[in-house]
């Protein structure tokens, strides 16, 4: 069945030239069943291919599918090729699947719309990119797919193109990924020059006996490669476009800012696990970044109003977590969070929206209030992804967090580790008071407005995701070693042989006459998985996150007074409430000197001074030529004056 | 002799034209098009007899022209000339057909486009110095004509500024050629101006090298136009009539980066790498200068014409990288520029004969009235800013991996261009098509007819093509590519002057292990 590969993105590619072709000729409802339909047979082609997966011989673990060469020149053969592994079926199976929901939640979203078919087309074409960025065998495959998410992700968040601000975000989007794809590209062509390949199937097997450990050319590769996610996924310094992205449908919100799209980072990070891997100081900044990230677009959410930019917020930092995780070396808890992440966050964000579809288009949580009696479907799913994401035991994103913490503070520092339980407890605490400013209360709705549940193609999708929100923990129960079914999976992908790379690199700087430093301790293996460790730290983060939620619940329910004197009272409130000035410091620093400068490049140096000196140049050739008529004014006496005079001269010069 | 067929072709068409009384113009621009057009078609059956696996000229033909002088009338195609000689045939009967609209001495228009023709492909096929001179002069009467007069306003300053800027740079080549003659005449005793004979034969110091190189670096780099010999670009592509620019962008600034490839590179290899910081840097300004000022641009013309600078910046990059990629990437950006930027131009066309104005802050939500414009425009847009997928990227990444061997820190100022490309375009993008329709001149405009959409609907087949099947087009540069590369190999002049060998490793380092050598190589 794996021979079945290039099948997976092409029905979405399909699915997107209907929609966007024939999509006002053949109806709505056509479209609609086209556009789901065509991510439904990615979802079931993925089943056979897993199948298929399955039944490779022993001893191989990589599938790879090699369609033409795409670009070839001298040394450089880079192919059209898919690479199927127990990393890229993960990630196939949440696009494909969660892709498959979101699509269906969408034709009762969208369905008012007049542009119904230009959101299916883009929409798939959006998973289409997506799959290729996680199926591609080579840099260039994934970037491919990763400039074309970023494109359809302009295109969707600039859908409503006649709002300004939806333009501004799109193209803010756009741009500042650029500024990670900038970053990426230079670390393809770095890893081209290292490699003589940007396969990755060459790459991270010989990652190790290519580069020397902690060396120059390495962490600068993976530095780049880092910029790269960051941009993508929306990282300190590059995270403001995610938060203006809810500007889309919220839909889109859904499966690109929240379960597919903005989690590519963490995804390629873990693909080129081994590159990184033997770049310790990376690692370490990884981890610094993801758990500031993880603080820092926590408390930016304890101060947002509107619903959509909460969870906006709550992305960013969830997505630190995963940074936090590849950064201290535990890729398969990345993973695993990626996937729970995926289920409930894609559930918050449907359920956001359903809120919103049910109040007419309101996003200001004060506007809203006391809606559960209206939704409760709406209310209960929400209600158990919150759960999810503030980590109560025994729903999905419980058993994730605790695995990245967990390994932040064996294999990491207790300062990642502390970064990591704060934002924990601020995540409990944020997403609380969503719901409850949401769904409890006072009824704040505007009086014109009657709020109602959601047409049931939406519900249901809500009930689905709640459902594996609850149980996606099942992938990766920590205390079952044997169980911990993503580890299993990713084991093949995340082999690197450390010992290896570090006697690979003592002999290349012996061969130089270097010293070698001293890396001995870093094969010293970790006591293996600490059993009483991990439930005592289980028991605290449980903790952490019931305080999270009691906290909001005095804060919002008991002393609803409280927000309101911290607001008058506390002077951080103001820096927090409006995301801490990065938006305007950004603009002061970089877009507004650029825009500026050009001006004067344009009306200073090129038309003043480039121009002007060439239309000098011409204008004293002009005047040269002006003194020069007088030699030929057609007089006759003017000639035999020169004659008489030249004449002269000449008897002059002779004499 | 086909190939002398080809490129008289539209001249003979031009001549014709002649004898039709310019009351008929629909047989006049039906004879232009038929002409222009079986050019195209018939010259597509070179890509079809072209032989990729050598580099020595095809489709060759001799003959002597002036003996006593050893001039020939030589010709011929090798994998640098052969897409550019058909991109031109394409161009040509693309941009007929996008002057349908034109009523102004129609007649006398569609002859200068002809000979332009003619000119434009006997450039390309020139295989003698004073042939190639010949054509390379010829082609600029026709296109001043087309600027000055049917052009914009301002169009004989334009037209003007555009004839002597490249004049001056031609001049100076005329020095540097007939130099070069006595040169030969000195060294081996023969009167000739072969330019196949005096590549191989041309044995000149470093010095010598270096001024000659500089004549003919002067009249390709104000026709490519390189920075800071670009002002001429974007006045000539304000006041140049929508056929003008296509040409002007597609094939005349592709004339300037095949001088590079044909004369500069292999006469005088030593003095390209002296000289490459130098050139190199202005490239990566003209990449960044280019995409900043476009930015700021109010006018749409003039704000391709500005990102022209930049992308030619990216294809002088490639072909100063000296290696296969960065050569394989420029030539194959010479085609991405020519498709996409006619395409644009195109399309900034389209709305400028339904508006009458160009300026960006007269337009504004064309999306809703122009739903199919505004598909296609984004397509090419997309293209230009070299999204993977699409043409350009494939040549982007080729002359950035290219130069990125030769001198990372070029390619990384280089490569910030693909930001700055985003901001641009999309800056534009936004203030046209996007946002609420405010301006009532814009609420009825008609979408794309059916002659508007024949001809943009090829531009975006081929946007996508190369984008995804690149091999098709490059695989007829690898021979011609390859033998360029070894010739100007940066380690032919290094000091020591040892050999590459194929894989990029030192042949002192030969019985290492490949890994090891890259590493060391690497430390270096």
């Amino acid at each position: 069945m794996l021979s079945l590969t290039w099948l997976i993105p092409m029905y979405p590619l399909v699915g997107s030239i209907i929609c966007g072709f024939y999509g006002l000729k053949i109806g709505k409802d056509k479209v609609a069943k086209v556009a789901c339909g065509s991510v439904i047979l990615s979802f079931l082609t993925t089943l056979l291919v897993l199948g298929g997966y399955a039944n490779l011989p022993e001893g191989e673990s990589i599938y790879e599918q090699v369609m033409f060469t795409w670009i070839a020149a001298g040394n450089l053969n880079i192919e059209w090729g898919y690479q199927i592994d127990g990393l890229s079926l993960v990630m196939l199976m949440v696009v494909s699947g969660v892709g498959s929901l979101i699509h269906i939640y969408a034709v009762g979203y969208m369905y008012e719309e007049y542009s119904f078919y230009r959101f299916f087309a883009y929409f798939n074409l959006f998973v289409f990119a997506m799959l290729i960025l996680v199926m591609g065998n080579n840099f260039l495959m994934m970037f491919i797919g990763w400039e074309g998410v970023g494109c359809c992700s302009y295109f969707l968040i600039g859908y409503y193109f006649d709002k300004k601000s939806a333009c501004d975000a799109g193209t803010k989007a756009f741009v500042v990924n650029r500024v990670g794809d900038f970053a990426f590209l230079l670390a393809v062509m770095y890893i081209f020059k290292l490699f003589g390949s940007i396969d990755f199937s060459h790459v991270m097997e010989h990652a190790a006996t290519t580069v020397v450990f902690e060396s120059e050319d390495i962490t600068i590769i993976t530095m780049l490669l880092f910029i790269g996610a960051t941009g993508k996924s929306a990282q300190i310094p590059l995270y403001t476009w995610l938060p203006d992205a809810m500007e889309g449908p919220t839909p889109v919100s859904a499966l690109i800012h929240a379960a597919t799209m903005v989690t590519a980072g963490v995804y390629m990070v873990v693909r080129c696990n081994a590159l990184f891997v033997m770049a310790p100081i990376t690692m370490w900044i990884v981890a610094l970044v993801g758990g500031g990230t993880a603080l820092f677009a926590a408390t930016i959410g304890t101060a947002q109003y509107d619903i959509k930019r909460v969870l906006a917020y709550s992305t960013v930092s969830q997505i630190g977590y995963m940074f936090l995780a590849c950064g201290v070396g535990a890729f398969t808890a990345a993973i695993f969070h990626l996937v729970t992440h995926a289920f409930f966050k894609a559930c918050l964000f449907l359920g956001s929206g359903s809120v919103i579809h049910g109040v007419h288009g309101e996003q200001d949580m004060r506007k809203m209030g006391g809606l559960k009696k209206y939704m409760p479907k709406t209310y209960w799913t929400f209600v158990i992804s919150t759960a999810a994401i503030a980590g109560i035991v025994p729903l999905s994103g419980f058993f994730s967090k605790d695995e990245i913490l967990y390994h932040s503070l064996m294999d990491g520092n207790i300062m990642f580790w502390g970064m990591g339980v704060c934002g924990a407890f601020i995540t409990a605490f944020y997403m609380s008071r969503l719901v409850i400013m949401t769904f409890h209360g006072k009824y704040n709705v505007d009086p014109e407005v009657h709020p109602h549940e959601s047409p049931a193609i939406m519900t249901n999708v809500l009930i689905v995701l709640a459902i594996l929100a609850a149980i996606g923990g099942l992938l990766g129960i920590p205390i079952m070693h044997g169980a911990h079914f993503l580890k299993h999976v990713l084991a093949p992908v995340l082999e690197f042989d450390l010992a290896t790379a570090i006697d690979h690199s003592t002999h290349v700087l012996h061969e130089q006459g270097r010293h070698a430093p001293h890396w001995g301790h870093l094969l010293e293996h970790h006591e293996e998985h600490n059993v009483l460790t991990e439930v005592l730290l289980m028991g605290f983060s449980l903790c952490v996150a019931l305080a999270g939620i009691a906290t909001a619940y005095l804060f919002y329910i008991k002393f609803p007074s409280w927000p309101e004197k911290i607001m008058q009272t506390q002077g951080g409130f103001e820096l927090v409430r409006n995301k801490y000035y990065v938006d305007e410091v950004y603009d002061a620093t970089f877009v507004k000197p650029t825009v500026e400068g050009s001006y004067i490049l344009w009306r200073q140096a090129d038309a003043k001074g480039i121009d002007g000196t060439v239309n000098g140049v011409a204008k004293i050739i002009g005047w040269f030529s002006q003194q020069a008529r007088v030699f030929q004014s057609g007089f006759v006496r003017n000639y035999a004056l020169f004659m008489v005079m030249g004449f002269i001269f000449f008897l002059i010069v002779a004499f | 002799m086909f190939l002398t067929f080809l490129t008289f072709l539209p001249l003979a068409g031009a001549f014709a034209l002649v004898f039709i009384p310019r009351e008929n113009e629909k047989t006049i621009k039906q004879t232009a098009l038929g002409v222009a057009l079986a050019d195209f078609l018939l010259s597509l059956s070179l890509y079809g007899e072209f032989d990729t696996t050598t580099a020595k000229m095809q489709f060759e033909y001799s003959t002597p022209w002036i003996e006593s002088w050893g001039i020939n009338y030589h010709v011929g195609l090798d994998g640098i000339s052969l897409l550019l000689f058909i991109l031109t045939t394409f161009l040509t009967a693309f941009s007929i057909l996008a002057s349908w609209e034109v009523k102004k001495y129609l007649k006398e228009y569609m002859i200068a486009m002809l000979a332009l023709g003619t000119g434009m492909l006997g450039v390309f096929i020139a295989m003698d110095f004073f042939l190639f001179y010949v054509f390379w002069e010829f082609q600029l009467i026709p296109m001043y004509l087309i600027i000055g007069v049917w052009g914009g306003p301002r169009r004989i300053y334009a037209a003007v500024k555009f004839f002597l800027y490249t004049a001056v740079g031609s001049l100076l080549m005329l020095v540097a050629i007939i130099w070069i003659y006595f040169i030969i005449f000195e060294q081996t005793g023969t009167r000739t101006t072969d330019i196949l004979y005096i590549t191989e034969h041309l044995n000149v110091n470093l010095s010598t090298q270096k001024w000659l190189f500089m004549a003919f670096f002067l009249a390709f780099a104000i026709k490519v136009p390189m920075f800071p010999f670009h002002t001429w670009l974007p006045d000539a592509h304000v006041e140049a009539p929508t056929a003008g620019s296509i040409i002007l962008a597609g094939v005349l600034l592709k004339m300037g980066t095949y001088g590079f490839l044909r004369f500069n590179l292999p006469l005088f290899p030593h003095a390209c790498n002296d000289l490459l910081p130098y050139i190199g840097w202005l490239s990566v300004i003209g990449i960044i200068y280019g995409a900043l000022v476009a930015m700021v641009q109010e006018d749409l013309k003039k704000l391709v014409a500005y990102s022209s600078v930049s992308h030619l910046g990216f294809v002088m990059l490639g072909i100063f990288a000296f290696n296969e990629y960065g050569l394989q990437g420029a030539l194959l950006q010479n085609l991405n520029h020519g498709v996409s930027t006619s395409a644009l131009f195109l399309l900034v066309g389209m709305i400028y004969d339904r508006r009458h104005t160009r300026l960006i802050s007269e337009f504004g939500g064309l999306s809703k009235p122009m739903p199919k414009y505004a598909i296609c425009f984004m397509i090419i847009a997309l293209s230009s800013i070299g999204l993977p997928g699409m043409n350009g990227f494939v040549g982007e990444f080729l002359v950035l991996i290219g130069m990125f061997q030769t001198d990372a820190m070029l390619a990384t100022f280089a490569t910030s261009g693909v930001i700055l490309a985003a901001c641009y375009i999309l800056w534009m993008f936004q203030r046209v098509m996007f946002l609420e329709c405010k301006n009532p001149k814009n609420e009825n405009l008609k979408d794309m007819d059916l002659r508007e959409t024949v001809l943009i609907v090829p531009m975006i087949i081929l946007v996508f093509w190369i984008g995804i099947f690149p091999r098709t087009f490059t695989k007829t540069f690898d021979a011609s590519v390859a033998h360029l590369a070894s010739k100007v190999n940066p380690d032919n002049f290094r000091p020591g002057g040892h050999k590459k060998d194929e894989h990029g490793g030192h042949s002192e380092h030969a019985e290492l292990p490949q890994e090891i050598v890259q590493i060391v190589q690497s430390k270096k």
